[in-house]
């Protein structure tokens, strides 16, 4: 069992949630409620990481990173290291990727509560931000569990993209998927069996969690 | 006393035409009534600051919450106004009271609880505080929709088809509860509606509403004894509507004695307790004329009056004639050639034969609050 490689896997799930949760219920809120020019646009984009094979994602995200790209030279400016085989580079990778995953559960979310339950907020006389805290997040909140759960679950089982922009460095971009293929590589199929089992109960766990939780908002909806 | 009307003009061509103009006064209510589809939910929409038409004005009292003209706009939350929406719109993961208090943010956190506790009360929901929406049924669900849009204290109250959810044997409580409950609230009440039960029973005005334009607007006795609106024929049936009092019931031939402004009427006992003021309706078509006074009749009302206009749409069959009754009007819908049989003209006098069943007595809606 590498236990460096769950570390790894772990930060990088928990770290993705963190960034990306509060730009996913921004931007699922956004979709859900506002009208804008460009927004099936948006909604296209997306769900590009969905359809994209995920070695064509990490190629392109690799090109960009890379040290004669903006972005890779900004990085490398401000960081003083390059962002791919690193850890923040895998970490930017993994959001990107992981952004249909959160976006697109909690647009549902917003989308299902009636537009007048929010017009009834607002001439209660809620601004827009206590509509927001009061109302509409502790209704949309099973979305943005779900949301949480599936970024990280995927995260955590993640391997074509992992492999081209991180690589395979220990303690700073193996993860446990990687992990898992290495020692399959070296015949060592007891080392990969634990390793899978765990991704396995992680997996069943994680969908458990997310039915669980569904059920309950829709219990609560009445 | 400072002015606390209700002003508003709204115009604009499309996605949904409007032309309307419109005041409504503290203690009286207004209803707006049309078919589906003519505009009715913009113009609430509109007043709560959930929709912006191209030119609008809308005032309360002294504030002005749009002019269009001049770039003003309140947003929805900085507008005082309480909004029963049509399914009621309640927040689906707060209890009754949750509901409520959402609605007091204007008031002290320490009174929030007891002020929420109150106006449930005041609906009569005191043993329903701590259920969620869900747990409650139509009407009780409607009455916390109504205590929330009361708990804002607004300037203006707004009910966008408030019964259309509910059954008809529950439709009636909850018209005289709203009755009741706006004595309790000092400001102008806007009414949404496509059933004609709620206008006779609540509204102390009347705006017909079609496609958005605006084709009568007065108070709701005047404008039902007019006989040049062959819309509200078409929509509800023609019939004057006045109020009166019930002086004497005769429980033995189940019939009550109602005065009005022209004398006096049998009618029904629908359970109206004496000395009520009520509010009553004489469908048109229910009237039948005579220029002799009728003997050897099996009805009890036999009412003499003149003609005061005669309308014929043209291309119609029936005429609709009013009649002066003492300060009254009332209608009679009748045939062309009834009205040259008769020689009815303008001017002339008749008699109104008028059957018991046929005059519908409501409670009457309780006007000036307080005063």
């Amino acid at each position: 069992m590498d236990w460096t490689a769950l570390g790894v896997s772990l930060r990088l799930g928990v770290a993705t949630i963190l960034i990306l949760l509060p730009f996913g219920v921004w931007l699922g809120r956004a979709l859900a409620i506002a009208t804008f020019r460009g927004k099936l646009l948006v909604e296209a984009l997306v769900t590009v990481p969905l359809i994209l094979p995920p070695t064509v994602l990490g190629f392109y995200l690799l090109v960009t990173f890379g040290a004669r790209s903006p972005l890779g030279q900004a990085f490398q400016a401000i960081a003083g290291q390059a962002l791919p085989f690193s850890f923040e580079g895998l970490l930017l990778a993994s959001v990107i990727a992981n952004i249909p995953f959160v976006v697109q559960p909690i647009q549902r979310g917003f989308e299902a509560i009636p537009s007048e339950v929010r017009d009834a907020a607002a001439c209660c006389g809620l601004s827009p931000w206590q509509r927001f805290t009061r109302i509409e997040a502790p209704l949309a909140w099973p979305s943005i569990l779900t949301a949480a759960i599936l970024a990280f679950a995927h995260t955590l089982g993640e391997f074509g993209v992992v492999l081209m922009v991180g690589g395979n460095i220990p303690g700073e971009t193996r993860t446990l998927s990687i992990a898992i293929y290495d020692r399959m590589q070296a015949f060592d199929d007891r080392g990969a069996g634990v390793m899978a089992a765990t991704l396995l109960v992680i997996a069943v766990g994680t969908l458990l969690a997310t039915t669980a939780l569904s059920r309950r908002g829709v219990r609560r909806r009445g | 006393m400072a002015d606390r009307r209700l002003w508003v003009s709204l115009r604009q061509s499309g996605p949904i035409p409007i032309d309307v103009e419109f005041t409504c006064a503290p203690g009286s209510v207004l209803a707006i009534f049309g078919p589906s589809g003519s505009g009715k939910t913009t113009i609430l929409r509109t007043i709560a600051g959930l929709y912006r038409p191209a030119h609008a004005v809308v005032r309360s009292g002294t504030e002005t919450w749009v002019d269009t003209s001049s770039g003003t706009f309140a947003p929805a939350h900085r507008r005082t106004v309480g909004f029963v929406f049509q399914e009621y719109a309640l927040f689906p993961h707060l209890t009754a009271l949750g509901n409520v208090t959402a609605a007091l943010g204007h008031r002290p956190r320490s009174e929030r609880r007891s002020r929420g506790e109150a106006l449930l009360e005041l609906v009569h929901l005191s043993s329903q505080v701590g259920r969620r929406p869900h747990e409650l049924s139509g009407g009780e669900r409607q009455r916390v929709a109504l205590a929330r849009a009361l708990a804002r204290e607004p300037a203006v109250l707004l009910l966008d088809e408030p019964f259309a959810a509910v059954d008809r044997s529950v439709r009636r409580h909850l018209q005289d509860e709203i009755d009741i409950v706006r004595r309790t609230l000092d400001a102008p009440v806007i009414l949404v509606t496509h059933d004609f039960d709620d206008v006779i029973r609540l509204a102390t005005h009347v705006l017909l509403l079609e496609k958005g334009r605006m084709v009568a607007h007065d108070a709701v006795t005047s404008l039902m004894s007019r006989s040049d609106l062959p819309w509200l024929r078409d929509a509800v049936g023609l019939g004057a509507v006045f109020g009166a009092r019930i002086a004497r019931a005769d429980s033995n031939r189940g019939l009550v004695e109602i005065e009005f402004a022209g004398g006096t009427l049998l009618a029904a006992d629908a359970g109206a307790p004496v000395g009520s003021t009520v509010r009553v309706r004489i469908p048109a078509r229910e009237i039948v004329l005579a220029t002799r006074a009728p003997e050897g009749l099996s009805l009890h009302n036999v009412v003499s009056g003149t003609v005061s206009a005669i309308h014929q749409e043209p291309g119609v069959g029936h005429v609709v004639v009013q009649i002066a009754v003492g300060q009254a009007l009332l209608l009679s819908e009748v045939t062309r050639d009834a009205v040259g049989r008769l020689g009815l003209a303008v001017g002339g006098q008749v008699y109104a034969l008028i059957k018991s069943v046929s005059i519908d007595v409501d409670a009457a809606p309780t006007t000036n609050p307080r005063r």
